[in-house]
């Protein structure tokens, strides 16, 4: 019986905007994309604290817990009295109190997160974090928003990426200071990007790389903002607007000539002489031209969470003679140029979707072995062969492309058992699954 | 107040007693919520989910469905998905936000079954209640709906109601307690809800008796009584001394038709041993203590019925009053999960009994089997741990 809503099509049919009919969705047992808990501990001497309905507490907390950080995150649970007494701000505020005045030592920032609920109940959270502001003058409260029926609007990890920033206040300018944002970990000391900043003598502030609350407060001295995730877009914005931080976005292509040409313009942002990349540029062809002797004809399976331009990616390697034959993700986004071209070019690729209720029992059957870049891929098509990280990684630029190809090769070559890789939650986060 | 935690984690929410009461039925349950909230139950409330697939699904509600009412949008998806996967019934319950616009989940059952042509039930959850509230009414749902009225009593023969891997873990302890009741001279009819289907259901009038092994089996167990006849016990068989009591109240409940809570079986207010927990599981385990001459009380954070706790237990839910009921007793020994070691008093030793209702995975491969005699085993070998009290 053919499905209503199919849960796999050919590349060429496809419509970029989005691939497949809306409809109920299903949750694969891979667990490595970060979420706004995640997030929220990258800002060091902080204290998360959740007010939410006990059904979407559960996430966050056991989250927090599986990271061993309960000690950074507390809770506010909403009832529905809540909702119709008209005491919603006022138990808000003596409820953040509460749990500050159990607190060993005051944080520095507390990030506050709402639900929907409050949003739907028009919660006046301006008064609330003004209140809690003259009561805890020590302390920067950051309004925070745990509201994912809100995505339509702004999704949880631009909106929490924006709000995490919102606590820098101007400062002079460090003329010799840039930062990188948005990232969930460091950008590789060696790719070219690093290597740019700090051949030029600039300090690289990065709130990955903060230890403190005042390293991360030193961002606001920075000269430019570095950005090459679509996530972090908001945060971006919203310094510019705020701090006047210029902004420059490298997105982060597998193509040799847009990556050269991110370099030209952050070259030219910072005021100095664009390198030459002939040698980082042949390891990186070198290393797909390796990869693909080592890999051969195996099928590739290629996933949305592993890069931000999943079809960027499979480009190149379909242009090293790689085979690439399928392609999870829901659209094409910012990488349409790439996802046009794999049309023209490999119009049988075939697209899955990542939560389609059809593809429940996806894993069982999959068409052939595949070497899978990423960690759905791994999953949808039950593959020990797999590059296990998401969100780039921390790789970027032709370093990267030579990185990925290596890890490639490796994971060809090399199975790894994929469920308890899989089920850490949080990739790169500490995890009490793995003691 | 009530509703703050520092520092320890909160329940699962009853959408989750929901998907876990029904997730082995063959059935498609559709959560009415935000997209990718459903990670959530399928990532820390649901240790079946990696090896047996099962028809849980999010409707992915987004803001502009919500303010403007488009039901439509829900009930067609989940007609469409139905009509996709066959599925044997359909449940569909809620979480905050349909709440919050009055979403009409009887009406939209009611939708769905005539376009689809497959029994719909609506469950009434909000997300804002513990697992237990959602399991119980999904568990006497279904066997309202599927427990035959015509089918002749076995003597000696049980229905288990209630277990769930929130409460269990995992299948071998149920397995156990199947075991161990055929090991006391009863058979099982069937178990709401591991390890069995709805055929199994369909027999459930047959049963003598009910062995109710958590709160989330009561209300089923209750429909039984007023509909069957057949009394209930309310006990899981802990230890070797509480498990012959709880196996003798059985037949004695077979005998005279009365109901039985064992698991309340405790009365000493000088107790040095405090348990917290679900009210029967862990008011079984402080039975059990009680019975071997370590008496005990319950700290219950979760729902529980009248007759479930001891005149002596502690019914208190927040992270403050489990702290002020700990402090009042100043017990020695204090069995719990570890996740709550952060609270108990400083001294304390913490004999450490997961419970993934509360702490989800993180202590999944230590989560013991305790039925009959394996409990007494497993209290020697923690007594002789050093306990670790945290705190901050």
């Amino acid at each position: 019986m053919k499905p209503e809503k199919p849960p796999v099509l050919r590349i060429a049919e496809a419509e970029a905007e989005g691939f497949f009919a809306s409809g109920l969705e299903y949750s694969p047992p891979v667990r490595g994309m970060w979420n706004i808990v995640h997030m929220g501990m990258l800002v060091p001497e902080a204290h998360q604290i959740y007010c939410c309905a006990q059904g979407c507490l559960r996430g966050v907390v056991l989250t927090a817990a599986e990271m061993n950080t309960m000690d950074r995150l507390s809770w506010i649970t909403l009832t529905e009295e809540d909702m119709f007494n008209g005491t919603l701000e006022q138990s808000l505020t003596e409820g953040v109190s509460e749990i500050i005045d159990k607190l060993p030592v005051h944080p520095k920032m507390v990030p506050l997160f709402l639900s929907c609920m409050h949003l739907f109940a028009g919660c006046d959270f301006d008064g609330v974090i003004a209140d809690l502001s003259a009561r805890y003058p020590d302390i920067t409260f950051i309004d925070c928003y745990m509201t994912p029926t809100m995505r339509t609007t702004i999704p949880p990890v631009p909106q929490t990426c924006r709000q995490l920033y919102s606590g820098l206040q101007p400062r002079p300018v460090d003329p010799a200071a840039v930062n990188i944002i948005g990232c969930d970990r460091p950008t590789d000391p060696d790719s070219e990007l690093v290597q740019i900043i700090r051949n030029a003598g600039l300090t690289l502030r990065d709130l990955t790389l903060c230890k403190t609350y005042d390293d991360y407060l030193q961002m606001a001295e920075s000269r430019l903002n570095i950005l090459w995730l679509p996530t972090a877009h908001a945060a971006a914005d919203a310094l510019e607007e705020r701090l006047h931080i210029p902004q420059i976005y490298l997105p982060a292509h597998f193509d040799f000539e847009k990556l050269r040409d991110n370099y030209v313009r952050l070259c030219d942002a910072l005021g100095i002489p664009c390198p030459d990349f002939s040698a980082v540029i042949a390891d990186a062809d070198a290393a797909l031209r390796t990869a693909r002797a080592e890999i051969g004809d195996m099928a590739v399976a290629v996933d949305y969470t592993v890069v931000t331009m999943p079809f960027s990616l499979a480009k190149l390697l379909c242009e090293y003679g790689i085979q690439v034959k399928y392609i999870i993700a829901e659209a094409a986004g910012e990488d349409a140029e790439a996802f046009a071209w794999l049309q023209a070019n490999r119009p049988d690729i075939l697209l899955y979707s990542p939560n389609n209720v059809n593809m429940l029992h996806q894993h069982e059957n999959p068409p052939e072995p595949v070497l899978a870049v990423g960690q759905k891929a791994a999953y949808y098509f039950a593959s020990d062969r797999f590059v296990n990280f998401v969100v780039n990684g921390g790789l970027y630029g032709f370093s990267g492309i030579r990185k990925l190809s290596a890890l490639m090769i490796d994971a060809y070559h090399n199975p790894k058992e994929r469920r308890p890789l899989l089920r850490h939650k949080g990739w790169g986060c500490e995890s009490c699954l793995l003691s | 107040m009530k509703n703050v935690a520092t520092i320890i984690p909160c329940y699962a929410a009853d959408t989750s007693g929901v998907c876990a009461a029904l997730y082995e039925l063959g059935g498609l349950i559709a959560v009415h919520d935000a997209s990718g909230v459903n990670s959530t139950y399928a990532t820390h409330d649901e240790p079946r989910w990696e090896d047996e697939p099962s028809m849980v699904y999010v409707s992915g509600l987004t803001e502009l469905d919500a303010i403007l009412g488009n039901d439509e949008k829900f009930i067609a998806d989940v007609v469409s998905a139905a009509h996709d996967q066959n599925p044997a019934f359909i449940a569909i319950c809620g979480s905050p936000m349909p709440m919050m616009i009055g979403f009409d989940f009887d009406a939209a059952a009611r939708e769905i079954e005539r376009r689809s042509g497959i029994r719909t039930f609506s469950l009434h959850t909000n997300g804002m209640h513990a697992y237990a509230e959602g399991a119980s009414e999904a568990l006497l749902t279904v066997l309202a709906e599927y427990a035959e009225l015509d089918v002749e009593k076995q003597p000696h023969s049980v229905n288990i109601l209630g277990a769930l891997p929130l409460d269990f873990g995992g299948a071998a302890p149920v397995q156990s307690i199947r075991t161990w009741l055929s090991e006391n001279g009863f058979s099982v009819i069937s178990c709401l809800a591991m390890g069995d289907g709805i055929s199994s259901f369909r027999k459930a009038a047959g049963a003598s008796v009910n062995l109710v092994v958590s709160y989330s089996g009561l209300a089923a167990a209750q429909y039984c009584f007023d509909c069957f006849g057949t009394p209930y016990v309310c006990g899981v068989p802990v230890g070797a001394a509480f498990s012959a009591q709880l196996a003798d109240a059985l037949r004695q409940a077979e005998r005279t038709g009365e109901n039985a809570y064992p698991c309340a079986s405790r009365s000493d207010a000088a107790a040095r041993t405090a348990v917290i927990g679900e009210s029967i599981y862990a008011g079984s385990v402080a039975a059990a203590l009680s019975v071997s001459g370590d008496p005990a009380r319950l700290i219950c954070p979760l729902p529980y019925a009248d007759g479930i706790l001891a005149d002596t237990d502690s019914d208190a839910e927040s992270e403050d009053g489990i702290s002020a009921a700990l402090a009042e007793m100043q017990p020695e020994t204090v069995i719990a999960d570890p996740l709550y070691r952060f609270i108990l008093p400083q001294q304390t030793k913490h004999i450490r009994l997961p419970h993934y209702a509360f702490s989800g995975r993180c202590f999944e491969t230590q989560i013991p089997d305790l039925t009959a005699a394996r409990f007494d085993t497993w209290l020697a070998a923690n007594k002789s741990i050093q306990s670790e009290c945290t705190g901050f």
